[in-house]
């Protein structure tokens, strides 16, 4: 089993390789060159300031504008292509492998592309600050949560991809990726709610990922600690929502008639 | 020349045509439009609504916004700006997007204090901005310290400076002299006693040779400040025993007002002309604000030049 999961999982990577995925390097350097030039000349006292929070900012929405273009085509882009009978009918594949094993590939290609642009982008801090600190490790801190948030968009990516197109899927996942946002004034919302408005609204609420959480990246700019209970409790928490998402996905996609 | 590599060429030069004249154009248009007023306008007023459309980047969202603070106060500087007034709403967008960006509220604050060309001349608008940082970030003393600044010097009411200097003295890391600053306000000195303070713990607190220059200059200009007022005192004081002006220094000496005659602190006398003290030598105090003869400017505030090197430090 793990042996297939590993084979779809590398497959998935090295087709992202292939699609010229990694190419966004080259826009995430000269982004941040270019930034790192321009705001020393233009601004005031925050060289370092924006430099972290475009950095990061990069890395977030690279990733994520990667994981729902390619998440929501891992599915269908086998099933247009007829590849996905060839997978499950002649090898021995279970459908929720092919899922987690196509999970797992992107995510891989996205935690791969995230470290390559942390290079850069400590290089970069490196230069500005002329040294690295204690305090610099906060930023080790907001890079693992956008790995984490790259977890939940792959997940989601692939759920919407198991049974809609994917301009839907894609419409799908940044709709709930900038809901997710809103996730802690959602539940505020629900607080100020009554009776029965007020269950269905706080359930709603609570069943939107929670992306504000894993968004640090103000903060570490700024050399704010970040309690290491919020780092274990976002860790159990994607791990669980990615989890509930595949079982969704793995649910539906075994309820789907490929002939 | 093969077929294949002539049509390459072909399409990069005409490419490259294409996107030089479309540079062109624009330049064109940019000349046309030039005479267009700038607008002064902010396409979402609301903090708010921006925080929440950042979608979580409010951080860079605030880099850009100080930036665009930083451009809209230097374009107009250099243009001598009568009016800022896009400054405030755009310093309140930065700080409700990143609370925590401290050189907007350092600088925003002087940018908004200072009088028009220099500055939005609107320093209560600078008060309300640093105690909003200061309710953000409660433990940099230095947010006291500018709060202090402009309420003693740009607002004129000690009280509150005073205060402020007295709660930024108990945050962890500030400077002694915050307390003492605090002190001398709350026991009603004034601003050439406040100052005279502020330069002796330059002096005090520093070995670099041309600081300590400086603040020696200093403190020998509010010297001449604080005599220049004692002697205006004493004739008139003469002029009110006697009903007439003094003919010079020594009918005052002869009443019994003055010892001897008075010399500023380089040995010259200063000159009497008719009620008023004039130093002999202006030149040799650059930074006086009393004593001077008719016409000429006095320099800086006293205080002002002293809360920049102390804050700097």
């Amino acid at each position: 089993m793990i042996g297939r999961l590993a084979a779809i999982a590398f497959n998935t990577y090295r087709e992202a390789v292939r699609d010229r995925v990694l190419y966004n390097l080259i826009l995430f350097a000269l982004l941040i060159v270019g930034s790192s030039l321009l705001f020393g000349q233009i601004s005031l006292e925050i060289d370092r300031i924006v430099l972290i929070n475009l950095g990061l900012t990069a890395i977030s929405l690279f990733g994520i504008v990667i994981a729902i273009f390619i998440g929501i085509g891992l599915v269908s882009k086998e099933i247009d292509k007829r590849t996905l009978y060839t997978v499950l009918a002649a090898r021995p594949v279970r459908r929720w492998e092919f899922i987690t094993g196509k999970f797992l590939g992107l995510v891989m290609t996205l935690t791969v592309n995230a470290l390559l642009m942390s290079v850069g982008f400590f290089a970069a801090v490196l230069y500005v600050s002329h040294g690295l600190g204690r305090g610099d490790l906060q930023l080790l801190t907001a890079i693992y949560f956008i790995l984490l948030e790259f977890v939940l968009i792959t997940a989601l990516a692939l759920l919407f991809s198991t049974f809609s197109t994917p301009v839907f899927s894609s419409i799908f996942a940044f709709a709930i990726f900038a809901i997710g946002t809103f996730s802690e004034d959602l539940r505020g919302f629900a607080g100020m709610a009554h009776g029965v408005t007020r269950w269905v609204m706080t359930g709603a609420a609570y069943l939107v990922p929670n992306f504000a959480a894993l968004n640090v990246i103000t903060q570490v700019a700024h050399n704010t600690a970040i309690e290491p209970r919020l780092i274990l409790l976002n860790t159990l928490y994607v791990l669980v929502y990615a989890a509930a998402v595949l079982t969704a996905s793995v649910w539906i996609f075994e309820r789907r008639n490929l002939k | 020349m093969t077929r294949d590599l002539r049509v390459q060429t072909s399409y990069a030069l005409l490419l490259a045509a294409l996107l030089a004249a479309s540079t062109l154009l624009v330049r064109q248009m940019d000349r046309v439009r030039s005479d267009e007023p700038l607008q002064e306008v902010l396409y979402i007023p609301s903090p708010t609504v921006l925080k929440r459309m950042s979608l979580g980047y409010s951080g860079l969202l605030a880099d850009i916004y100080w930036t665009r603070v930083v451009q809209y106060f230097g374009t107009g500087h250099r243009a001598k700006a009568k009016h800022y007034l896009l400054l405030q709403p755009l310093l309140e967008i930065t700080t409700t997007l990143d609370p925590k960006l401290i050189p907007a509220y350092e600088f925003g604050s002087v940018f908004l204090a200072q009088k028009p060309p220099e500055g939005g001349g609107n320093p209560a608008a600078a008060a309300q901005l640093v105690e909003k940082g200061v309710r953000e970030n409660p433990q940099e003393w230095r947010l006291y310290y500018d709060l202090g600044y402009i309420y003693w010097l740009e607002l004129r009411d000690p009280a509150k400076a005073a205060d402020a200097f007295e709660r930024g003295s108990k945050i962890s890391g500030a400077q002694v002299w915050m307390r003492v600053m605090a002190a001398a306000l709350k026991a009603h000195a004034g601003e050439t006693e406040t100052a005279t303070y502020m330069w002796t713990n330059i002096l005090n607190s520093t070995s670099d040779p041309s600081l300590r220059a400086n603040a020696i200059n200093r403190l020998r200009c509010l010297r001449v400040d604080a005599e220049v007022k004692i002697l205006e005192e004493r004739v008139d004081e003469f002029t009110r025993q006697t009903g007439r002006q003094p003919a010079g220094w020594e009918d005052l000496i002869s009443s019994g007002l003055l010892r001897r005659l008075p010399v500023d602190p380089k040995g010259y006398a200063f000159k009497l002309v008719g009620s008023r003290v004039e130093v002999a030598q202006p030149d040799l105090f650059p930074f006086i604000t009393r004593g001077l003869p008719p016409g000429q400017q006095p320099g800086d505030m006293p205080g002002e030049a002293g809360f920049k090197v102390l804050r700097n430090q």
